[in-house]
């Protein structure tokens, strides 16, 4: 795959990771937090960690969209699409397995009679209410800043073409925010107990937001921000890059995915997003609970096209597992193999916290890819 | 004397007509449907016959019988490189000559919706009669139920295969030791990436094609060449990554892969990246799996390289000591990590 292979050729791969041995100080310890879910999935999918020092350590942050929805959101979308036959609710595919209250999900609340689909593209939800005028389509839209210019698209097109059958949940988070609660967290800011050196930035959110916003985090807090790609060689620049920062006690955003992110991002969706949508005060993460001006929502002049203002749904807070972990792993405070029901009550078949969620999730990428580094395999 | 006139019945309207109740009704509809579409296109001996059941020859002396038996609801019906018809008598096929036996007869069974087009129907068939003919293997008994419109999905087919194996062959899951060698007959994902371009809510275009086909022929040259093959299975739903599991679990053994080395075709691999799937879990309908002793390994990659359908075959890992019965990779970036069981259906990551 042209454009693609380049970033995961494994002979550039070696000499990267000579380059990064070569430069890390042995006598001290680097802790990362890769922010962005793609991040994680891209250094379990490729063996990342594999070709780094062993005194570099990779955090897992809670940058994975599907993972830090709150069950009730997805309470919310069952419970219309079960009490309301009229209504279609489509969504992205990762979302469909979300475990929610009562033992159901959205694949699960389907098998019971809901009228769920999955879409990949905000435009097939339009076409899904073009295609079914008698029927009420609600599309649960969630992600990042990535995918909330899309969303803000289809809702000017929906007004623009009069579709009075078309609404939408809306979930979009921000990422900046979710930073600051990493960074405020009492074992990060006060007790530094969680040793914490530098981010890899996100790539795609990146893209729309720019790399301005991250420059607060490098003079307020001292960390050093890197913005990578989502490609394993992205990745593995982008430690050095860190390393390099921190190693000259620098504390700067460095952007290494200069073929996709400038300073200022993408004016034009940032622009379209802020016609659509406005903050919230605040918005409840699985893991980070309430963060403040996290999350956006669809601004007034478009409340026609507001599912929660059409329906009148409220989203109604629900606890996670006592025993879960989750939080404590997003922060970087605990690694999955500290939970006490990692792998055992809480499996990628019936995940009981956040991260066990989806593949970018921290505890699911590291049962499917990597459980078996916890157990000495003997080779024939 | 004049002759007995049979009682004129207006030919099925194979171009326009559809399936109704009537045709499952067990009168003369029914009977009309079998005649003029399923008896036509099979003909043979025992399907001639007309009878409940086919009476078939026992095996020969010392063989043993091997049955296997597979439902087929793939959507959408017709693909690029089949369609549903074929695929079930290769789907069947397949089940039984992986066991190292020689398939001889098929039974199918036919789920049909009311309003399906009979014209279609008549192309399904008529590749299945295709595909059983070119296999040598006669389809010899079926059963045809109508369900009503909205039950179905235009048609299910069921196939159950029946075949010979030879006294002393003994081909399983559960026969791989560590240190075995592990081999795939060529290209992994044909199969699911090209239903998935055909589907409704994401066609998009490519020339991949299905690799549906009958391996029976390829599997015959390969235990001629190297009788001592320990595990052989085709890996359909789930791809590559759960046949080897199983694999793994059912020899109580641990598998370890060389990413760089399984073969997967550029279009494949592209559509899985902007799909958000791993190949490793697509399915295949025309692929082996061997697994064999080391020492046999290179003449089984030759074997199989030498018939058509093994043209890219490969060698793509090893067999290990592992109590957890773990499939592991060397990624082609230089990393390892598992391979594990797939947790529900494949489901597209979103960014």
């Amino acid at each position: 795959m042209k454009y693609v292979d380049e970033f995961r050729d494994g002979g550039l791969a070696q000499k990267l990771a000579s380059a990064i041995r070569a430069e890390v100080d042995p006598a001290r310890k680097y802790a990362f937090m890769e922010f962005c879910g793609g991040h994680t999935h891209a250094i379990s999918r490729y063996g990342v960690t594999d070709l780094l020092p062993a005194n570099v350590r990779m955090i897992h942050g809670p940058g994975c969209p599907v993972c830090v929805l709150p069950i009730g959101r997805i309470d919310m979308a069952i419970g219309l699409a079960l009490a309301r036959p009229d209504v279609i609710v489509c969504t992205y595919g990762d979302c469909l397995r979300v475990p929610a209250s009562d033992g159901l999900s959205m694949l699960k609340a389907k098998a019971r009679g809901a009228d769920i689909r999955m879409v990949y593209s905000a435009a097939d939800a339009v076409a899904l209410a073009q295609a079914n005028p008698t029927r009420e389509v609600v599309f649960f839209a969630i992600g990042f800043e990535t995918t909330t210019p899309p969303t803000a698209l289809v809702i000017r097109q929906a007004e623009a073409l009069g579709l009075n059958n078309f609404s939408v949940i809306c979930n979009h988070v921000l990422t900046p925010s979710a930073i600051v609660t990493i960074l405020e967290s009492p074992e990060v800011r006060e007790i530094g107990s969680v040793p914490l050196d530098g981010f890899i930035g996100p790539a795609h959110v990146s893209t729309i937001i720019g790399s301005r916003p991250y420059a607060f985090f490098a003079e307020e807090y001292r960390k050093p921000v890197v913005i990578a790609g989502f490609e394993p060689l992205d990745v593995m620049q982008a430690v050095r890059m860190l390393i390099r920062q921190v190693n000259e006690g620098r504390a700067e955003v460095e952007n290494e995915f200069t073929r996709a992110v400038t300073e200022d991002g993408n004016l034009k969706a940032q622009a379209l997003v802020s016609e659509v949508f406005e903050l919230r005060r605040s918005f409840e993460w699985r893991g980070l609970r309430e963060v403040p001006y996290s999350a956006l929502r669809i601004r007034a002049r478009f409340a026609a096209f507001d599912a929660e203002a059409k329906f009148d749904i409220a989203y109604r807070s629900v606890a996670d597992n006592k025993a879960c972990e989750c939080g404590a792993i997003l922060r970087g405070v605990k690694k999955p193999t500290d939970c006490r029901i990692f792998g055992t009550v809480c499996t990628p078949e019936n995940p009981m916290g956040s991260c066990m969620v989806s593949s970018e999730g921290a505890c699911a990428a590291h049962y499917n890819y990597g459980r078996f580094r916890d157990i000495p395999v003997v080779a024939a | 004397m004049g002759e007995v006139k049979k009682g004129y019945v207006r030919p099925l309207d194979l171009k326009h007509g559809r399936v109704d109740m009537g045709h499952g009704a067990g009168g003369r509809a029914m009977a009309q449907l079998i005649d003029e579409v399923f008896a036509r296109a099979f003909a043979n001996e025992w399907l001639g016959q007309g009878n409940d059941g086919a009476v078939l020859p026992a095996p020969a002396a010392g063989e043993r019988l091997v049955m296997a038996t597979d439902a087929h609801v793939v959507s959408p019906l017709f693909f690029p490189g089949g369609d549903i018809g074929c695929l079930s008598v290769h789907g069947t096929i397949n089940d039984v000559a992986v066991m190292g036996a020689r398939p001889l007869y098929l039974a199918a069974s036919f789920i049909l919706e009311e309003g399906f087009a009979l014209a279609e129907l008549v192309r399904i068939v008529e590749s299945m009669a295709a595909a059983a003919r070119e296999a040598g293997v006669p389809v010899v008994t079926g059963d045809t139920k109508v369900v009503e419109a909205g039950k179905g999905d235009g048609v299910f087919i069921s196939t159950t295969g029946v075949g010979a194996l030879p006294a002393g062959r003994d081909i399983g899951g559960a026969n791989a030791r560590a240190g075995d060698v592990v081999i795939v007959s060529g290209s992994i994902g044909d199969h699911g990436t090209a239903i998935l371009s055909q589907r409704e809510s994401l066609a998009f275009d490519t020339e991949i094609v299905s690799d549906t086909a009958a391996l029976h022929g390829l599997i015959a040259h390969l235990l001629e060449m190297v009788p001592g093959i320990r595990v052989m299975r085709d890996p359909t739903r789930g791809g590559l990554a759960t046949t080897l599991n199983e694999i793994a679990v059912q020899s109580g053994v641990g598998i370890s892969l060389e990413e760089a080395a399984i073969p997967v075709h550029p279009q494949v691999e592209a559509a899985c990246e902007f799909l958000g799937l791993d190949p490793l879990y697509v399915a295949n309908e025309g692929k082996l799996v061997v697994i064999c002793a080391a020492a046999d390994a290179d003449a089984a990659v030759l074997a199989l390289r030498s018939h058509p359908l093994g043209a890219e075959a490969a060698r793509i890992g090893e067999v290990i000591d592992d109590p957890n019965h773990f499939v592991q990779i060397r990624t082609g970036f230089g990393g390892r990590r598992m391979v594990d069981w797939l947790s529900g259906e494949q489901l597209p990551r979103i960014c």
